[in-house]
């Protein structure tokens, strides 16, 4: 069941991807022009502004709790218990 | 019911290997993207609480060969003193260190970066090695970007004190994701992945109790029992908001749920705030709550008493919230080494478990009247950043 | 039940698919700035105080390069825009550098560390980033004498400046 859902909304992410990747958008236009990025691109905007970091906490957290995963630091076990 | 979740996973992984096609079919698109900076860190971490002491070093380098290609080095030691709950009621406390290594490859094609990491974590019991690949692409104006990976890892797993206890288990991950700028001040991601191990995937040292009235204890012990196979879909949510008198607003939310019936929900608010142009204030709170494996209990009525078996905390139903505090200096040009742009950081989280049906065992009370468990723990990170 | 979650796998996989052809074979071209047409006309203040029109500019190869402080690729362009225009300011072209941040400080900031001779104008309300339809951080226009589009240059990669000096050479022979 997992695994149904976890491919419908693959297809879901695709299917808007898709739309993205042609120029068939068009009928929108991209509404944050490049030179509108001003803020967003503030490095203090990044989620990962410090990536050492991040990896340890997730880390702590993986080691301690059940849940995995969707967290941007990628993959890799450890026998940590 | 294993074969017919074997046969979605394999259709699964066709359906993503299609998906890999039309994407890398469609990275054509006119102007290219950009690799991120060049950068080393150090950093010092240290983890107190719940009998445990854990500490060590990591480092983080990365460096751009040219305009298109970009390697990535990460090194962390844990140097482990436990004398954890799990330890004391079992077990005489211990010190042990594990070491893990990382290398990355990063390629940016046009606007598609493929990224290509192996790693390895060694303990004197549990070596694991994994290997991960992923694409990501910008695309609409470079508002919306699109991302996949696959990861797969293979552990071997050994006991201390027995020559001849030697088993494996591996672990599949998938995951996708989207990342989409929506206002000029917002932008929020949504990821899923999904997890499957199969092998040996309890620990070699612990055992579950059950009551047991033939023995003066009261209790009696048995080595944990688990199934064979865990398979696991976790998405989040997540947003970051710029706030016009210059700070950040972070939010995420993730839905975890498993084959063992474990389902969890994390929640996490965090607050970025510079001061002037040398300080960073960093804000996190974040609570986690889940729900107990199937087959979890804290005593059992009998010996054998379920085909599976565990009493693992980490499989219990608890929560936990954290605090967490950091303070980032940006060391000013003129202190600076070289001119490299540097920065010196400081961050602190406080953590604090509660379980609901994990009982302390080295509580002076009646067997499954013990009081249920709880700790907090303290923990540092010092590091230090250059950007080249 | 296996059946049942095949058929199902099956379909919103077919589905997937045949979107994606459908989509990307009917794809078209992003809306850009035309090569050959009049380059939109400004006007706008430099560093200097000074209010400046492109269409005062016919009878100059212009190059206009719109950047930001915050865009890398931008930063690592100035000073070869410097030098560019050093080179060829004598053979009748200019160059222009047009900041499109809304708030300006840091642009400034970097500027003051930087010694550029050449203009520098500030579009905060980014109305010419918009009539240049500007896709992608950096842009460079090059203008002909006649006041026309000849090329644009999206974002910046080390070398791209020997593309301007090809265009600009070729303009220049006309």
């Amino acid at each position: 069941m997992i695994v149904v859902t976890f491919s419908r909304v693959l297809s879901i992410v695709f299917i808007l991807g898709a739309f993205g990747l042609t120029g068939c958008a068009q009928p929108i236009e991209p509404w944050v022009k490049p030179y509108q990025r001003q803020f967003l691109a503030d490095p203090i905007m990044r989620t990962n502004r410090h990536p050492i970091a991040n990896k340890h906490i997730a880390h702590v957290f993986d080691a301690r709790e059940s849940a995995r995963g969707a967290d941007g630091t990628g993959g890799g076990g450890c026998g940590c218990n | 019911m294993a074969q017919e979740e074997v046969v979605v996973v394999v259709i699964n992984r066709f359906n993503l290997f299609l998906c890999l096609c039309i994407f890398s079919l469609c990275a054509f698109f006119s102007h290219a993207g950009v690799l991120e900076q060049d950068r080393a860190d150090v950093l010092y971490h240290r983890y107190d609480g719940g009998g445990m002491t854990i500490d060590g070093p990591a480092i983080l380098l990365r460096k751009k060969v040219n305009e298109s290609v970009a390697i990535s080095a990460y090194y962390y030691v844990d140097t482990i003193s436990s004398a954890s709950v799990d330890v004391m009621s079992t077990a005489s406390p211990y010190s042990e260190e594990r070491h893990e290594g990382q290398l990355g490859l990063e390629y940016l094609y046009d606007k598609t970066t493929m990224f290509f990491n192996i790693g390895q974590s060694d303990e004197a019991d549990y070596l694991a090695k994994s290997v991960n690949f992923s694409l990501s692409h910008d695309t609409f104006g470079d508002l919306t970007q699109l991302s996949l990976g696959v990861g797969f890892s293979d552990n071997d797993i050994s006991r201390n004190g027995d020559e001849v206890f030697a088993e494996q288990s591996q672990q599949y991950r998938v995951r996708a994701g989207i990342n989409q700028i929506l206002t000029t001040n917002l932008s929020i991601a949504f990821n899923i992945e999904s997890i499957a191990d199969e092998g040996y995937l309890n620990n070699p040292y612990r055992t579950v109790r059950f009551i047991d009235n033939s023995i003066p204890a009261g209790v009696g012990y048995q080595s944990e029992v688990y199934p064979k196979t865990r398979n696991s879909f976790s998405t989040k949510l997540s947003a970051s908001y710029y706030l016009p008198y210059r700070a950040a607003l972070f939010f995420h939310y993730r839905y975890f749920t498993d084959s063992w019936q474990i389902d969890a929900n994390d929640i996490e608010l965090g607050y970025r705030h510079p001061l002037g142009k040398t300080l960073e204030l960093d804000l996190k709170l974040r609570y986690y709550q889940q729900n107990q494996a199937s087959f979890y209990s804290d005593l059992f009525p009998y010996q054998d008493a379920q085909n599976y078996l565990a009493r693992d905390k980490e499989l219990s139903d608890f929560n936990d919230i954290t605090l967490g505090l950091g303070v980032t200096y940006l060391i000013p040009q003129h202190l600076s080494i070289k001119g490299w742009r540097s920065e010196a950081s400081l961050q602190w989280d406080y953590i604090t478990f509660n379980y609901k049906n994990f009982r302390d065992p080295t509580a002076q009370a009646a067997v499954g009247e013990e009081p249920l468990y709880g700790f907090s723990t303290h923990i540092i990170r010092a590091f230090f950043s250059v950007y080249f | 039940m296996k059946n049942i979650v095949s058929s199902k796998y099956n379909s919103s996989r077919k589905l997937t698919l045949v979107i994606a052809i459908v989509l990307f074979a009917i794809s078209s071209q992003v809306r850009a700035l035309n090569l050959g047409q009049l380059a939109p006309d400004f006007t706008l203040k430099n560093t200097q105080g000074k209010n400046l029109s492109l269409a005062e500019q016919r009878g100059q190869i212009m190059v206009l390069n719109f950047w930001a402080s915050w865009c890398a690729p931008c930063r690592k362009e100035m000073p070869v825009l410097q030098t560019f225009h050093n080179k060829y300011k004598a053979l009748g072209v200019t160059v222009w550098g047009i900041n499109v941040e809304q708030e300006n400080q840091a642009g400034q900031d970097f500027l003051a560390d930087l010694n550029l001779s050449f203009p520098i104008f500030f579009d905060a309300h980014n109305k010419v980033s918009a009539s240049y339809q500007v896709q992608a951080m950096p842009t460079t226009v090059i203008v002909g004498r006649s006041g026309h589009v000849r090329h644009v240059f999206r974002g910046y990669k080390d070398g791209y400046e020997k593309k301007y000096a090809q265009v600009i050479k070729a303009l220049i022979r006309e």
